[in-house]
């Protein structure tokens, strides 16, 4: 290459030095762009941060009093020369593709993203590059989503067939982004949604964001147990096994993740249910997205890099794995001791912010 | 095939006993009687001959999915079952089949000797005939490995509900040598009709562990509390080698292994004692190598199991003999029900009047005369090449698998080493993409040998941080083998070791598994193989 590439890969994230700002940088930096708000990407202890206004709540909920941009899909903000600009990924309420362009070059970061609309964030939208930095969590050939339509009757009929055996009704999935795609896809017709504290201050977050998400109840000390018992909890990973689950038994449990997708990972789990409803693209999905950006090379920053990119070698990309800290297999952190003294089980377990994320297993689901 | 897909679901859908022992009753229910023949027939390990090997299965899965080869082993190593990644990877649709299971298994049956192109072309129409699901049960029943979270006692119970008869009788009823295909279901549930099997085996009764892991030993004033008084109870040696039943009866005998494998023509030298018992004779006993009226190492006996044909060497180097536990059938009559010192009683008697002693040994009992006694006769198992002691209620009846309360195996501890971990692989099935299956080694000299692997033995959460630390610290990768940066080590435990020309280590472990993980010992202080070669003994 006769130039230096507008974006690269630093040990700090990655970098564009002529415009000075990192991406999702998991070391402190001045000026941090960040894709969403979950705890991989956005961590805490940069200077100045720039997001989706639909970010801002809760990433103020998360990591505190941060000094923050914010800006609209479409819009574009100049940093030192370069243009910055977002996109829908699809994967969360808040979540953005970061377009740079610079003398024509363009780059584009995916951050984590699916291409079925969910009904609850704005839609992943394929956009042209020179580059395009893609995750692929999924990205081997058994992960293949049914269309969520299909998923939520068979959850909301779960629920309604509990009630009926007067069994109370776990679902479990991550505070950001799961939890309001079930919140939202529920029927209310059956009985109430009761929420754990963790998912219900980010919807309260997003609340103030101004999202209008269906009506929900948090769980107290003070919630009755019968009523709760005909109603749906909506619970995150951490909580799976806990004495705050165990004191709403009898129930039954059910795990919304892609890796639901394969037998021994939900037995593994011991999930009653496991439902495979992933926020990150399939294969195909991958495939399709990284073929609409037209772009001349991609980067592959997590998931199964390895055989994902070989896989788009011989189909003609030219594809380059990466390695960042997003929460790839390579870079699980080993799991946390969770409140309930209980180890959680997630494969998915991300490397924790600095200061700590409530939930300490948010992401890669 | 839709009825039984269902059920495989239902059964993924719930992790209580009781819950999956419904959806068996409903599958049992709703199916005609030949599914549900060969639904007990899969779920006993009488699976259909394997028609398509496992290279031509790869081979036309890979050409269905429309994938590259690597590429099809690489998400096999994520799913660690071949029937589920095929099932996974093959084009969705929402087609679904009707033919029942019974069909299904006749189609198979019927792909014997057929030219390998309509192989082919039977298992792609096949494929595209069913969903993901169905495709994941039909896999199963095509490769035989009929592996899937509920067991065949769980199977026996439902049907025993739904007929109306109880487990242990059906349990029986199910022993031996059955087809789908000439067992009818009416057979099988009304007793005056139930196949005339000559050569039917009664269940085994199996010993519970008196201690649960080597960590919790039982001392004497814990047996007592366990067991009540030492002189209520029967002691023998447990011996390690083959568990087997042997029959004669008009005048044919058998010899069926604990797997329900009819094992008659692999032990030529018990024919001669066999022939010589008194029709209607069931015995069971254990089958070990012997040299000079001793027995030998499981190792020794090891060498001759599995192969097809028994050279006069072999023979020679291993010869074989019985020693006698019990006795089942005695004149034609099915004597479980008599106590264990009667049921003795006879088993002398047909002992006593053999004309091959040598062959027909009968396990001898030890004098004690109370658990500490006891507990220091145990010490000497390992110099009577014994496992530890097996102990049985002298009023116990012969009862159906394996029971707490009146037979119990007290185990001698496991040998053990301090290793290192070095190469790493994921499992199968509960445990597919975590690596959970490793390779150990000690020091020679400033090298790490490789001399086991173990599977068993960690917590979950463990193995999660196993997995994690493998993730981060791979060297190198070969196919699913990881190689990996030595450092954790683990006590491996073993119950023999013996010398071998295969292993790089020059020593062969039987049942090596990892007894805990040494967090507080660094890779420098693991084992060496001396110690290991040591333990080898004379």
């Amino acid at each position: 290459m006769s130039h230096k590439p507008l974006l690269e890969f630093t040990d700090k994230g990655i970098y564009c030095a002529k415009g000075k700002f990192y991406i999702d940088p998991w070391q402190p930096v001045d000026d941090a762009v960040i894709t969403h708000a979950h705890a991989d990407h956005a961590y805490v202890g940069h200077k100045r941060y720039l997001a989706h206004h639909l970010s801002r709540e809760v990433l103020y909920y998360r990591l505190g009093e941060i000094q923050l941009q914010t800006i609209e899909y479409g819009e574009t903000v100049m940093k030192n020369g370069v243009q910055i600009s977002m996109f829908p990924a699809g994967h969360v309420i808040g979540s953005a593709q970061i377009r740079v362009e610079s003398q024509g070059e363009v780059w584009v970061v995916s951050g984590d993203y699916k291409v079925e609309d969910d009904g609850v964030c704005a839609p992943f939208e394929p956009v042209k590059c020179n580059h395009f930095i893609s995750e692929c969590t999924f990205g081997m050939p058994i992960y293949k989503w049914k269309s969520q339509a299909n998923i939520f009757a068979d959850v909301n009929n779960w629920w309604q067939t509990n009630v009926q055996n007067n069994l109370a009704t776990v679902i479990v999935g991550y505070s950001l982004g799961k939890a309001q795609r079930i919140l939202q896809n529920l029927d209310l017709s059956i009985g109430k949604v009761y929420t754990h504290g963790v998912i219900e201050n980010t919807n309260e977050a997003l609340r103030r964001n101004g999202i209008v998400l269906q009506p929900t109840e948090r769980i107290t000390a003070d919630s009755v147990k019968d009523e709760v018992r005909k109603g749906i909890i909506i619970a995150p990973p951490s909580s799976v096994g806990t004495p705050w689950m165990r004191k709403f038994g009898p129930y039954s449990f059910g795990y919304c993740s892609g890796w639901m997708a394969i037998r021994g990972a939900k037995r593994r789990r011991a999930a009653d249910r496991g439902f495979v409803m992933s926020d990150h693209a399939d294969w195909d999905g991958l495939v399709s997205a990284i073929d609409a950006t037209g772009c001349d090379s991609v980067y592959l920053t997590h998931g199964s890099t390895a055989s994902f990119s070989r896989y788009l070698r011989e189909i003609g990309f030219d594809a380059h794995e990466v390695h960042t800290l997003y929460g790839g297999e390579e870079e699980e952190a080993p799991p946390q001791p969770s409140p309930g003294g209980r180890e959680l089980e997630e494969e998915g377990l991300k490397v924790s912010p600095p200061g700590g994320d409530l939930e300490g297993a948010e992401g890669v689901i | 095939m839709k009825a039984f897909a269902q059920m495989f679901t239902s059964l993924d859908e719930t992790n209580k006993t009781n819950e999956k022992v419904k959806v068996l009753k409903d599958y049992f229910n709703c199916v005609p009687d030949t599914d549900k023949m060969h639904m007990l027939a899969l779920f006993s390990g009488r699976k259909p001959k394997r028609q398509i090997n496992s290279t031509f299965f790869r081979l036309w899965a890979i050409e269905a999915a429309n994938i590259p080869a690597w590429l099809f082993e690489e998400s096999y190593h994520i799913v660690g079952d071949l029937a589920e990644t095929v099932a996974l990877l093959l084009p969705d649709h929402e087609n679904s089949s009707n033919k029942t299971l019974t069909e299904w298994i006749a189609e198979i049956n019927g792909l014997n000797n057929l030219p390998e192109v309509e192989k082919h072309n039977w298992l792609l129409q096949s494929w595209a005939m069913l969903n993901a699901q169905e495709r994941f049960v039909f896999n199963k029943v095509l490769t035989g490995s009929f592996r899937v979270g509920v067991s065949q006692n769980l199977v026996i119970k439902a049907l025993a509900d739904v007929a109306g008869l109880d487990a242990a009788t059906l349990t029986h009823r199910l022993m031996g040598n059955w087809m789908p295909e000439t067992y009818q279901y009416e057979e099988l549930v009304h007793s005056d009709t139930a196949l005339e099997d000559v050569s039917r085996p009664y269940p085994f009764f199996l010993a519970y562990p008196v201690q649960e892991t080597s960590e919790k030993q039982k001392t004497p004033e814990a047996m007592q509390t366990l067991l009540g008084n030492a002189n209520e109870w029967q002691a023998e040696w447990k011996w390690d080698g083959i568990r087997a039943q042997l029959i004669k009866r008009e005048g044919e005998i058998f010899i069926w292994s604990r797997g329900e494998d009819l094992a008659t023509d692999k032990f030529p030298e018990l024919h001669p004692f066999l022939h010589h018992l008194p029709d209607g004779t069931v015995i069971d006993g254990e089958i070990l190598s012997f040299r000079n009226g001793l027995p030998l190492p499981f190792a020794i006996l090891q060498t001759r199991i599995g192969r097809k044909t028994l050279s006069k060497k072999i023979l020679e180097e291993s010869p074989v003999a019985l020693i006698a536990y019990d006795c089942l059938e005695y004149n034609g009559e099915d004597i479980r029900y008599k106590t264990q010192t009667e049921r003795r009683q006879l088993l002398e008697g047909l002992q006593a009047s053999t004309p091959y002693p040598n062959v027909f040994n009968i396990s001898s009992l030890i004098t004690f005369n109370s658990w500490d006694e006891l507990a220091e006769i145990r010490e000497k198992s390992r110099a009577m090449v014994a496992e530890g002691i097996m102990l049985k209620r002298k009023d116990a009846h012969y009862q159906v698998g394996r029971r707490r309360g009146d037979w119990w195996k007290w185990k001698i501890d496991p040998l053990s080493v301090d290793a290192v971990m070095i190469y790493a692989q994921k499992g199968h099935g509960r445990r597919a993409d975590l690596y959970t299956d490793y390779t150990f080694a000690v020091w020679d000299g400033d090298k790490l040998v490789p001399f086991a692997k173990a599977y068993s033995g960690l917590t979950d959460t463990e193995i999660n941080k196993v997995d994690a630390f493998v993730k981060r610290n791979t060297i190198e990768k070969f196919g699913p083998v990881r190689t990996v940066k030595p450092e954790l080590v683990f006590e491996i435990g073993f119950e023999g070791i013996n010398k071998s020309s295969r292993h790089k280590s020059g020593v062969a472990l039987r049942f090596p598994r990892i007894l805990r993980w040494r967090h507080d010992k660094p890779k420098e202080e693991a084992d060496t193989i001396e110690t290991l070669k040591a333990l080898l003994g004379e």
